[in-house]
C-alpha cells in the first residue's frame, strides 16, 4: 500500500541551533489514525509543522500523496488540514466568517451548504454569528477543527487536541475523530496522554528528543512489549516455592501470601492451566486470582527512560 | 495557477477589519489633517507669503496627503502581518496553498487600498479649506497609487521583520516621520540654505513629495521624471526584499 504521507530522514535544526528532529523516517497510510506520543518538547509539533508547511525542514524530504511538500506545496497543502495546539483565533471575527476565510485561503469556492453541515456536526451552528472571543475554550477548539476541515482535507493533523480539555469534551473529541476517520479522513494526532493514544489510535509512534523511537500497530506494540502477570493470592502464606512449581519461574511477594506468574501474551500457550493444576497438586489453596497487562504508559516510560 | 480565492478572502478580511475600526482608520487622519489646515493653513499660513506663486495653505496640501499616505500605508500593512504573527493565527496562512505573491497581493493590496481611500478623503477634506486645482490628474493618481503600494510593501516588510511592538513602531517613528517632515512637506527646498538643500537631495521622500506637488501646481524641487524613477526603484527594492524574505522563510518558517 502506498503511504499517503512519506517522511524520509527528516531533520530540523532551528536558527537558534536547537535540533528538534533527528533523521525521522515515517510512513502514514490512508485511512488510519496515527498517534504520535511523546513528552513535551519531543519534536511532535515541529514534525507536523514541517509536513503542513509552517516550518521548513533542514534536511530530508516529505511527500504527501506522492507529491513533494516543497516543490508541489499547492497540491500537498490542499490535502491537509491542521488543528493547532494553541487556541489561536482572531478575537473579533464571527464563527461563520472565520470558517469562510479558511476555506477561501485554501482556494476553495464558497460552499454554504458544506460549511453549514460542518458547523452543525461540530455543534457550532447556533454560534455561527458569535464573535470568537465570546466562546468558551472548548468551543474555540471546535472552531479550530471546523477551520481545519473547511476545505475538505483528506488528512487531518490534530496537535494535542485534548490538552487542557475536560473529560466530557475529550470524549466528544474522540467520537468526532472516529466519525471523521469513518468518512475516510486520515488522522494524525499528537498527544502526551497515553490513554488517548490507547483509546483511539490504530498505530502509535513514540517520539522523544527529536527521534522516532518506534512506530507500530497499537495492538502489536502492546503485545510485543506488554507482559501479562497473573497474581495468585494464597489462602495460606508459604515460605518458599514448592519444587513441583519450580519450572514456572514464579516470584513470591514479601509476605509469602502471593505468587506472581509472568507470561508472554504472544505465546500460543500461556501455561496457566498447567500452573493451576500443579498448584492444586502441590496442595496450595487459592483465595483469589488477578491478571494485569502492562499499559502503554509503562511501555512508553520504559522506552523513553532507556534512551 | 493563482489562488484567487485566497487573495479574495485576505483582501476582504483586511478591508472588513478597517470597517470595524472605521473611526480609527478614517476619522483620526481626517481630524489631524484638518488640524494641520487650521494651524498651518489658516493661522500661520495667512502670514506666510506665496511660494512660487502658490498660497501657503494650498502649497502644503500635497505634502499633507503624502504624510498621511506614507504613515498609514506602513501602519496598515505592518500591523496586518505582524498581528497574526503575534497572536499565532498566521499558522493558517502559512499552511495554506498560497504563494508569497498571493499573500503580498492580499495584504499589501488591502493596505494600499485603505490608504488610497484615505488619500482621497484627505484631498476632499482639503478642498473644503482651500481651492484646489489639479494640473495633471493622471500623474497625481499615478503618484498616489505608487506611493500607497510601495509604502504598504515597505510596511509589510517591517511587519515581517518586527519581533515585538516596539520594533513595529521603531522605523515609522524614527525614520519615516523625520524623512517626511524634512522632505519638504511644508516648505519648498529652495527656502533652505544651500548646504541643507544638498543634504535634502539624499532624502528619498523629497522626490515623492516634489513629484506629487508637481502634479498639482507644476512646481517641483526636482524633475518629475526623477521622482517617478525613484519611487519605481523603491517599489522594486521592496518587492525584491519581500521575495527574499519568503524564499528564505525569514522569521516565518525558522
Amino acid at each position: 500500500m502506498q503511504p499517503i504521507v512519506s517522511i524520509q530522514s527528516l531533520s530540523k535544526v532551528y536558527d537558534s541551533g536547537y535540533q528538534a528532529l533527528c533523521a525521522v523516517d515515517l510512513d502514514i497510510f490512508e485511512g488510519e489514525i496515527l498517534a504520535l506520543l511523546g513528552p513535551n518538547g519531543a519534536g511532535k509539533t515541529t514534525l507536523i509543522s514541517i509536513i503542513c508547511g509552517i516550518v521548513s525542514g533542514s534536511t530530508g524530504s516529505v511527500r504527501v500523496a506522492g507529491h513533494d511538500i516543497v516543490s508541489e506545496y499547492r497540491i500537498t497543502r490542499d490535502l491537509i488540514g491542521l488543528v493547532p495546539q494553541e487556541l489561536t483565533l482572531g478575537a473579533f471575527d464571527t464563527v461563520w466568517n472565520t470558517v469562510n476565510f479558511s476555506r477561501g485561503l485554501f482556494g476553495k469556492k464558497p460552499d454554504v451548504a458544506y460549511l453549514e453541515q460542518l458547523l452543525k456536526d461540530l455543534s457550532l451552528w447556533d454560534k455561527r454569528d458569535s464573535e470568537l472571543r465570546e466562546l468558551s475554550g472548548g468551543m474555540k477548539r471546535r472552531v479550530l477543527i471546523a477551520k481545519a476541515l473547511s476545505h475538505e482535507p483528506r488528512i487531518l493533523f490534530l496537535d494535542e487536541p485534548t490538552a487542557g480539555v475536560d473529560v466530557e469534551l475529550r470524549q466528544d473529541m474522540w467520537k468526532m475523530v472516529h466519525r471523521l476517520n469513518d468518512s475516510g479522513v486520515t488522522i494524525i494526532l499528537t498527544t502526551h496522554y497515553i490513554e488517548e493514544a490507547e483509546e483511539i489510535a490504530d498505530r502509535v509512534g513514540i517520539i522523544n528528543q527529536g527521534q522516532l523511537l518506534l512506530v507500530d500497530d497499537k495492538k502489536n506494540l502492546m503485545q510485543k512489549l506488554g507482559k501479562k502477570q497473573l497474581l495468585i493470592e494464597l489462602r495460606h502464606s508459604i515460605g518458599q516455592i514448592p519444587p513441583e512449581l519450580a519450572q514456572y519461574e514464579l516470584e513470591t511477594s514479601a509476605d509469602g501470601a502471593h505468587l506472581i506468574y509472568t507470561y508472554d501474551t504472544q505465546g500460543e500457550r500461556t501455561g496457566i492451566t498447567a500452573l493451576l493444576q500443579d498448584l492444586h497438586n502441590a496442595g496450595l489453596a487459592m483465595k483469589d486470582l488477578k491478571s494485569s497487562q502492562t499499559s502503554l504508559e509503562e511501555i512508553f516510560v520504559s522506552l523513553v527512560r532507556a534512551q | 495557477m493563482i489562488n484567487y480565492q485566497a487573495i479574495r478572502v485576505i483582501y476582504k478580511y483586511e478591508m472588513l477589519r478597517a470597517w470595524k475600526t472605521l473611526l480609527q482608520t478614517i476619522a483620526s487622519p481626517v481630524i489631524s489633517t484638518s488640524l494641520y489646515f487650521v494651524v498651518f493653513g489658516a493661522a500661520i499660513g495667512s502670514r506666510i507669503e506665496q511660494i512660487e506663486g502658490v498660497s501657503y495653505g494650498v502649497f502644503i496640501v500635497p505634502g499633507l496627503v503624502m504624510l498621511s499616505l506614507l504613515t498609514q500605508s506602513i501602519a496598515n500593512a505592518s500591523f496586518a502581518i505582524f498581528f497574526p504573527k503575534f497572536t499565532g493565527t498566521i499558522y493558517e496562512v502559512m499552511s495554506a496553498p498560497i504563494s508569497f505573491f498571493e499573500i503580498v497581493v492580499g495584504y499589501v493590496g488591502a493596505a494600499a487600498s485603505k490608504s488610497l481611500i484615505l488619500g482621497i478623503i484627505i484631498l476632499l477634506t482639503a478642498n473644503l479649506f482651500v481651492d484646489l486645482n489639479i494640473a495633471h490628474p493622471f500623474i497625481m493618481t499615478l503618484f498616489l497609487v505608487l506611493t500607497c503600494i510601495s509604502f504598504a510593501l515597505f510596511g509589510f516588510i517591517i511587519g515581517l521583520w518586527a519581533t515585538n511592538f516596539e520594533k513595529l513602531q521603531l522605523i515609522p517613528l524614527l525614520v519615516i516621520t523625520p524623512l517626511v517632515f524634512l522632505g519638504g512637506s511644508f516648505y519648498s527646498v529652495s527656502m533652505l540654505p544651500p548646504v541643507w538643500q544638498t543634504v535634502t537631495l539624499f532624502n528619498p521622500v523629497l522626490y515623492l513629495i516634489s513629484g506629487f506637488r508637481w502634479s498639482f501646481f507644476e512646481v517641483a524641487d526636482v524633475s518629475v521624471g526623477i521622482s517617478l524613477a525613484i519611487i519605481g526603484l523603491f517599489l522594486l527594492a521592496c518587492l525584491a526584499l519581500v521575495w527574499w524574505m519568503f524564499k528564505t522563510g525569514y522569521r516565518l518558517r525558522n
